[in-house]
C-alpha cells in the first residue's frame, strides 16, 4: 500500500478492497509477531545454510563474510532456523530483537 | 406489452430461466446439481453443448468449488451464473461471503428448499436465510414470469458500476421451478437495450496485476466492512431504476416492496416467495365479507427497502407475518424480526403477529390464510403479539 493501514479512510478503498500496488506485502512488517529471535554463534556456524532454506519467510540472509544473520522486519521467530541448525549455533532469545 | 415481445410459451419455470441465462449472453456457468435447482443447470449445458449458448459450462466436485469458480469467472471480468439449492448452499457458504466482499457481479438462482434435518427437497426459505447477511442482493420472486424477468434484471443491477455485487434470485423450489407457466419472452431487441455488456472497474489481467482477497490486518478491516456496507445500501437507486426501465420495456412494474389491496387495510399480511400469490386470493374472499385487509409482499429483501416498507404499512394497525423459516433459540422467523426492527423507531406503528407457515413444502392454502387472520386476531385481543406460533404445528 502507498500509505500505512492504519491512515487509509473507508472511502479510498478500492471497491471489493482490491489492492492495485504491486509488492505491498513488503509494507506489513510480520516480524512484530514474535516473542523471541534467533542469535547466531559465528564460532560454530559452518556456513552450510540451512537456515536460510528452511526460513518459512525467506527472513535468513547471508552476509558478506559468508555468516548468517536474521530480517528482523519478517523473521516471526518461529524457531525453525534454531531447529534444523547441524551444529546448535542458533538461539531464540527472548524480545523481538 | 411491448410490441417487440415475442408472446407467452407455455414452459417449465427451470428452463425459462435458462433460456433467460442463455439470452443474457453468459459467459461462465459453473455449477452443481442440487434438487430443486438441477433442470436449470441441466438446460443450460444442453444449450452449450449444442451450441446454442457460446459460454464455458464448468462441472465441479462441489458447490463450494462451483462459487470458487464464479468467484475466479467473475474477477477475469466474465458475465457468471450459477444455481443452488439448500445443502449445496450450505457448502458454498465460505465463498458466498466472499464474493461479496470482493464485489464480484454474478447471478445465482437459489430454488428455495429447506434444510436438513430431517432429510427434505421441499420449499421452504431455511436456506437462503443462512446467507441473509451475507452482502449480495436477495430478491424473491412470486412466479414463473417475474423469475424469469428477474434474470435480466439480477444481471443489470449486480453488473452496474455503481453496485458490483453478486445478486440472489430466490424462487421457490418446486412451487415455481418445476410448474409451467406462459412466459412472455424477451426479443433480442429488449434483451439489448436493457442489459449493456459487462465492464468490470477492477479485473483479473496480466498486463495490469492487482491483489484480488488481500489481506485486511485490524488497522483496515473495519474500513473495508464499512465500504462493503456503504456499497450494498447505496444500490438502491440502480435497483430502483432497473425496475422502471423494465416497466418501461415489458410493462410489469416490479418494486421493491408489492402492496396489494392495502390502501385502507387495517390488517396487512406479509409474505416473501410465492405464498403471496394464495394470499392474494384468500385476501379477495376475506374483502367479499369486508375485511379491510390487504398484502405487503417483500420482493427487495438486500438491501432492505426501509423507507419503502415503512411507507407501505403506515396505515396498518397490525401486519401478519408469515415467515418461511425459523431462528432457533430467538425471535421466531427472521423476516418478522426484520420488520420489528424496521419499525421500532416509529411513532405509530402497527402490531407484528409472526406466524411460521409451509416449512418444507407444507400446503399453504386459502383457507390457511383465513385461520392465520382469526388467530392473528385473537392474538392482539389478547395482547400477545409478540409470541410466534407455528402455524398448524399437531401436538
Amino acid at each position: 500500500m502507498v500509505k500505512p493501514a492504519d491512515q487509509w479512510k473507508w472511502q479510498e478503498l478500492e471497491p471489493g478492497f482490491v489492492v492495485l500496488a504491486p509488492g505491498s506485502a513488503a509494507d506489513y512488517k510480520t516480524g512484530d509477531w514474535k516473542s523471541e529471535h534467533p542469535v547466531w554463534n559465528e564460532s560454530i556456524c559452518i556456513k552450510c545454510g540451512l537456515c536460510h532454506i528452511y526460513c518459512p519467510d525467506i527472513a535468513v540472509f547471508q552476509k558478506s563474510t559468508g555468516y548468517f544473520a536474521g530480517d528482523y522486519d519478517y523473521c516471526k521467530g518461529c524457531g525453525i532456523c534454531s531447529q534444523e541448525c547441524p551444529t546448535g549455533a542458533i538461539s531464540m532469545v527472548e524480545g523481538k530483537e | 406489452m411491448s410490441e417487440t415481445a415475442k408472446g407467452k410459451v407455455g414452459i417449465e419455470v427451470s428452463l425459462a430461466v435458462s433460456e433467460a441465462v442463455k439470452q443474457c449472453d453468459t459467459d461462465v456457468i459453473s455449477a452443481y446439481p442440487i434438487t430443486p435447482q438441477t433442470h436449470i443447470v441441466e438446460h443450460l449445458a444442453e444449450l452449450v453443448a449444442n451450441g446454442e449458448l457460446d459460454a464455458e459450462f464448468i462441472p465441479v466436485e462441489s458447490e463450494h468449488s462451483a462459487m470458487s469458480v464464479c468467484a475466479g469467472s467473475s474477477a477475469a471480468g466474465a458475465r457468471t451464473f450459477t444455481a443452488t439449492a439448500s445443502q449445496g448452499l450450505a457448502l458454498m457458504a465460505e465463498i458466498v461471503y466472499c464474493v461479496s466482499a470482493m464485489r464480484l457481479p454474478m447471478v445465482m438462482v437459489v430454488a428455495n428448499r429447506s434444510l436438513n434435518s430431517p432429510l427434505s427437497i421441499w420449499n421452504d426459505h431455511g436456506d437462503v436465510m443462512m446467507v441473509r447477511d451475507s452482502g449480495w442482493v436477495q430478491i424473491f420472486v412470486e412466479n414463473g414470469q417475474e423469475a424469469y424477468d428477474h434474470v435480466f434484471w439480477c444481471f443489470r443491477v449486480g453488473e452496474d458500476a455503481k453496485v458490483l455485487h453478486p445478486v440472489m434470485l430466490n424462487m421457490d423450489g418446486f412451487i415455481v421451478t418445476h410448474v409451467v407457466e406462459p412466459i412472455e419472452f424477451w426479443s433480442e431487441d429488449m434483451v439489448r437495450k436493457f442489459l449493456p455488456p459487462f465492464k468490470p472497474v477492477h479485473r483479473l489481467d496480466p498486463e495490469k496485476p492487482a491483489t484480488f482477497g488481500a489481506f485486511g490486518p485490524p488497522e483496515i478491516f473495519t474500513e473495508a466492512k464499512m465500504a462493503q456496507e456503504h456499497a450494498l445500501m447505496a444500490s438502491m437507486p440502480v435497483i430502483e431504476k432497473a425496475w422502471d426501465e423494465l416497466f418501461e420495456l415489458c410493462g410489469r412494474r416490479y418494486q421493491p416492496v408489492e402492496s396489494y389491496r392495502f390502501e385502507d387495510a387495517k390488517i396487512l399480511f406479509v409474505t416473501m416467495g410465492s405464498i403471496g400469490e394464495t394470499a392474494r386470493v384468500a385476501i379477495d374472499e376475506m374483502r367479499e365479507t369486508g375485511e379491510q385487509i390487504g398484502l405487503v409482499s417483500l420482493r427487495l429483501w438486500r438491501p432492505f427497502p426501509f423507507a419503502r416498507f415503512k411507507d407501505a404499512v403506515r396505515n396498518a394497525e397490525v401486519l401478519v407475518v408469515i415467515d418461511r423459516a425459523i431462528v432457533f433459540g430467538g425471535v421466531g422467523g427472521p423476516v418478522a424480526a426484520e420488520l420489528r426492527s424496521a419499525l421500532y423507531s416509529e411513532k405509530k406503528r402497527p402490531k407484528v403477529v409472526n406466524f411460521i407457515a409451509g416449512l418444507a413444502g407444507r400446503d399453504v392454502q386459502p383457507d390457511d390464510f383465513w385461520q392465520m387472520l382469526e388467530r392473528a386476531k385473537n392474538r392482539v385481543a389478547e395482547g400477545r403479539e409478540d409470541e410466534f406460533e407455528i402455524y398448524g404445528v399437531r401436538g
